[in-house]
């Protein structure tokens, strides 16, 4: 039996331990937000936070979450107006959208660490979430504006 | 192969209202091709698009498919737009694949241009039928009653009626002809024009949009199919008793090899049914197939490619011809000549192929990420033998399409499947099955020569191009490239030359293949932006300069190719002429805006520029790049003009072109897909790279030419400048000729 906390949320699976978080997460905790891009850890499409950290979780065995705490896409904040969120709606970042729950994880965990990232730091942590619509220009500009520093 | 239906405004307008034409004063019920769901229950329903509730809610039904463009949401902008309805009050439904919309397939940058007229026709009518109404109502002229945010207003008095309290008496009305119409000017847009967010752009911020990844009925099985990793191979045998053993896999199902031609079927193969996605992606890792691989296992990159390459110094087919270029060639003056080559390309949407499907009582229900739900629609009742108005397509959010997703191989495999095992099933492409088993963007070979005047301005100019065709999709024996293949930016070549040829030869196809983002556009634009910069540098001239003479004065030009008529994207020439008075604007307008003319090379950084007319657009592309000592490429800059006509939303248009020049960049600097015995030999991202925000465009500047000439493409036309306009500003950093794509199999140090 694995517990692990998903947005807070007590959790308990007996099913095949090494399944990777990602299947966990939308085949049976119900939570589509977290989307399935490579299966290798090479898009970043499925990028959740487990214990505050850019994780890939179509790469990590649910075992190896045990006993964490894993946010998602959902949990980020409940109105969905945590500071990156907000960024992204005011420039218009999504296109189809699909690699954006990644992407948004992603960018709320570099502002956590780095709070004023310049784009050296926003390339680096950015670099492993593929968008094929091509929305890295805004995804830059709404890191910044979320950061509040010049674009 | 019918990618763009136009549905004409006449034809849209009579055969929604016919039924009310004929019984004139009788209440007018919602006419015959009502929409269905929301739409189709409300207490009005004027005509196939729309329905007005009555508490006021406007419900737009939007048939075309959302993969990123931002359409479904902008075409009921058009709409409501026309209709004065407030746009906080108006509910978008998307409509499930049907005839009665006209075509749904979401392909060829088509959507706004052939919708814009009967969109705004189909408000029109309803708003003068609210305003007639409440005219009646008040016992007023009508003239006195004007719509304005979702009310009717008397000019008169202070007498105001909602649209919800006016829908069932506007439904008693009898239909105006067109002639009453009134349309809005353009001064008194309230949304056309403006920039809108998406419907869906906050749910995508939250992780809430429904794509076809997220589907889900009750009871639902995963599939995960394992395929002959050669086309066209078929199944020796299978052991699936190590597949059977995986927690969570419940059987195997076999799928029959597709029918040459191959078409939209099943590519056929082995499923692995399952609990769960991954206990089917385990259990198809788990299974041992066998496979006759055929003919196809001769298939190899390095070969073919030098059979194009040959084929295409060889004289070929002439598929358009001015003057005498051999005759210009013959007088022993100054020539140019140069090879182009393209790739195989994969799509590579981030959300793989993916369907779910369930077939119960001869009937189909599907939920699919698909570009055409009635392609859906025609596939699927072919491959199972039922009748196409039984199978129900729901359109989901689309994860990305650039063309993969107007080809529904994959809910085929969802139907079939769903038929032979009595559950609701969703097939799940992993990313390698993506890779491998795509309608893959065609390789090129192209033949590039030029007779030139001591100016260096070419008095001839001949353009041999060989790939194989799409047509080989619905015809196994076709080899030679299509109308459309040919009229995209190849035999309509926009420059002023008085000895012109074009020639194709002859390609068999090893692999399935289809339209790509831009499709072949990508390689004629490639070939032909790269030829006219060697040229330009050859004559010492200033390309944008050179491009300037080359395009000649404005004008429209006539295209009369050999043995088929221009593609024109399907619209007539009258109304779509091929502008060079439009191309030299754009091109003028990015060279202005980049600052081309003070910016000269150095220190490893450089210009380059490529301007085309796609779609029915003219773009140009100013690109600049910087190659660092070791070789590496950034591109810090680029500057697209556009003229596309008329546009609805800006900020989406800006969008679409902003991602253009990355997917460009993807194609220039890094795509390429090979084959080795017949089997593709890249997987997954690590091999098939795309590119990431180091590698895209560090800021691309859109500027957009107010236009008023009539809508065209916005979704593709970005990409074919893109490759060029690198590959020649690499030129001008470096002094290497890139001829051959992708840039990562060249040492640019």
């Amino acid at each position: 039996m694995i517990r692990l906390k998903v947005n807070g949320t007590a959790r308990q699976f007996d099913g095949d331990p090494d399944m990777p978080l990602l299947w966990y997460l939308r085949d049976t905790a119900g939570l589509t937000g977290t989307k399935f891009g490579c299966g290798l850890g090479q898009c970043g499409a499925c990028t959740v936070h487990v214990n505050g950290q850019p994780t890939r979780s179509c790469v990590l065995p649910l075992k190896s979450a045990a006993g964490k705490s894993v946010t998602t896409i959902e949990g980020l904040d409940a109105k969905g107006a945590h500071p990156v969120q907000q960024a992204w709606k005011q420039c218009n970042v999504p296109q189809c959208g699909y690699c954006q729950s990644g992407q948004i994880m992603q960018a709320a965990a570099l502002l956590k660490q780095k709070p004023k990232p310049t784009d050296a730091d926003i390339d680096q942590a950015m670099q492993g979430n593929i968008c094929r619509c091509g929305t890295y220009q805004r995804i830059r500009q709404a890191i910044k504006l979320a950061a509040g520093v010049k674009a | 192969m019918s990618r763009v239906d136009l549905v004409s405004r006449r034809g849209f307008l009579e055969s929604v209202f016919s039924a009310g034409a004929f019984v004139l004063g009788a209440p007018l019920l919602p006419a015959a091709p009502a929409a269905t769901g929301d739409a189709a229950k409300a207490a009005w329903t004027p005509n196939v698009y729309l329905g007005i509730e009555a508490d006021g809610t406007v419900i737009i039904v939007t048939h075309r498919s959302e993969m990123g463009t931002g359409v479904r949401s902008v075409l009921p902008v058009v709409l409501a737009d026309e209709l004065e309805a407030d746009w906080k009050r108006v509910k978008l439904e998307q409509a499930v694949g049907d005839a009665k919309y006209g075509s749904q397939n979401t392909d060829g940058s088509c959507s706004i241009r052939d919708f814009y007229d009967a969109l705004r026709e189909a408000g029109a009518t309803a708003r003068l039928m609210l305003e007639r109404a409440a005219a009646a109502k008040w016992n007023v002229p009508a003239a006195e009653c004007k719509a304005r945010n979702h009310e009717v207003v008397h000019s008169g008095s202070a007498k105001k009626a909602g649209f919800g309290e006016l829908a069932s008496l506007a439904r008693q009305q009898p239909v105006p002809g067109k002639a009453d119409l009134r349309f809005k000017t353009p001064s008194e847009f309230r949304y056309i024009g403006k920039e809108m967010p998406t419907i869906d752009r906050d749910d995508l911020c939250m992780g809430r949009g429904t794509f076809g990844m997220d589907a889900k009925v009750p009871g639902m099985v995963y599939a995960s199919i394992e395929r002959s990793p050669v086309y066209g191979g078929k199944l020796k045998s299978f052991d699936d008793t190590a597949a059977k053993r995986v927690k969570g896999v419940q059987q195997t199902v076999v799928i029959d090899p597709f029918k040459p031609p191959h078409n939209f079927q099943a590519l056929g193969g082995v499923a692995v049914i399952a609990d769960n996605t991954w206990s089917a992606m385990q259990g198809r890792k788990a299974l041992k197939a066998e496979w006759e691989s055929g003919e196809n296992a001769s298939f190899e990159s390095g070969a073919y490619k030098s059979m194009l390459q040959e084929a295409a110094r060889r004289p070929q087919k002439a598929v358009r011809n001015i003057g005498d270029v051999d005759a210009e060639f013959a007088k022993g003056g100054k020539t140019v000549q140069a090879d182009y080559y393209v790739p195989m390309l994969s799509h590579a949407p981030m959300e793989p192929p993916v369907a779910l499907a369930e077939f119960k009582d001869r009937k189909v229900i599907a939920h699919a990420p698909t570009q055409n739900p009635q392609a859906v629609q025609d596939a699927v009742s072919s491959a199972l033998g039922i009748d196409k108005k039984d199978v129900i397509c729901h359109v989901t959010l689309l994860g990305g399409g650039f063309g993969r997703k107007s080809k529904p191989d994959h809910v085929v495999e969802a139907a079939l499947l769903s038929r032979k095992i009595g559950k609701p099933v969703k097939v799940v492409w992993s990313r390698e099955e993506d890779i491998r088993f795509d309608y893959y963007h065609a390789v090129a070979a192209m033949h590039m020569k030029a007779a030139v005047d001591g100016k260096g301005r070419p008095t001839a100019w001949l353009h041999r191009s060989v790939f194989p065709t799409i047509g080989s999709t619905f015809d196994a024996s076709a080899q030679y490239g299509q109308e459309f293949e040919m009229g995209m930016g190849w035999v309509d070549l926009p420059y002023d030359i008085p000895n012109h040829r074009a020639e194709n030869g002859p390609a068999k196809n090893p692999v399935r293949i289809g339209w790509m983002r831009a499709v072949a556009n990508i390689y004629h634009a490639f070939a032909i932006h790269s030829f006219a910069d060697e040229l330009a540098k050859s004559a010492n001239r200033d390309t944008v300069e050179y491009l300037l003479d080359l395009i000649g004065p404005a004008r429209h030009i006539p295209i009369e190719p050999i043995g088929m008529k221009y593609w024109n994207n399907t619209q007539p020439i009258e109304k779509f002429p091929v502008d060079t008075g439009r191309l030299r604007r754009v091109l003028e307008l990015a060279a202005e805006k980049s600052g081309w003319a003070n910016k000269k090379p150095g220190n490893g950084r450089a210009l380059g520029v490529a301007a085309h007319r796609s779609f029915l657009s003219y773009v140009a592309a100013v690109v600049e790049v910087e190659v660092g000592a070791n070789g590496q490429l950034r591109i810090p800059r680029v500057d697209i003009a556009v003229d596309a006509g008329v546009t609805i939303n800006p900020d989406r248009v800006r969008a679409q072109f902003e991602g253009a020049a990355v997917f460009g960049a993807s194609i220039a600097m890094l795509g390429e897909i090979t084959a080795e015995g017949g089997k593709i030999r890249q997987s997954n991202f690590h091999d098939y790279q795309v590119a990431r925000m180091p590698q895209a465009p560090y800021e691309t500047h859109v500027h957009m030419v107010a236009s008023s000439e009539p809508a065209a493409g916005v979704g593709e036309p970005g990409v074919p400048p893109i490759a060029p306009a690198i590959c020649n500003a690499v030129f001008a950093a470096t002094g290497k000729r890139i001829r051959e794509l992708p840039l990562k199999n060249h040492k640019l140090a």
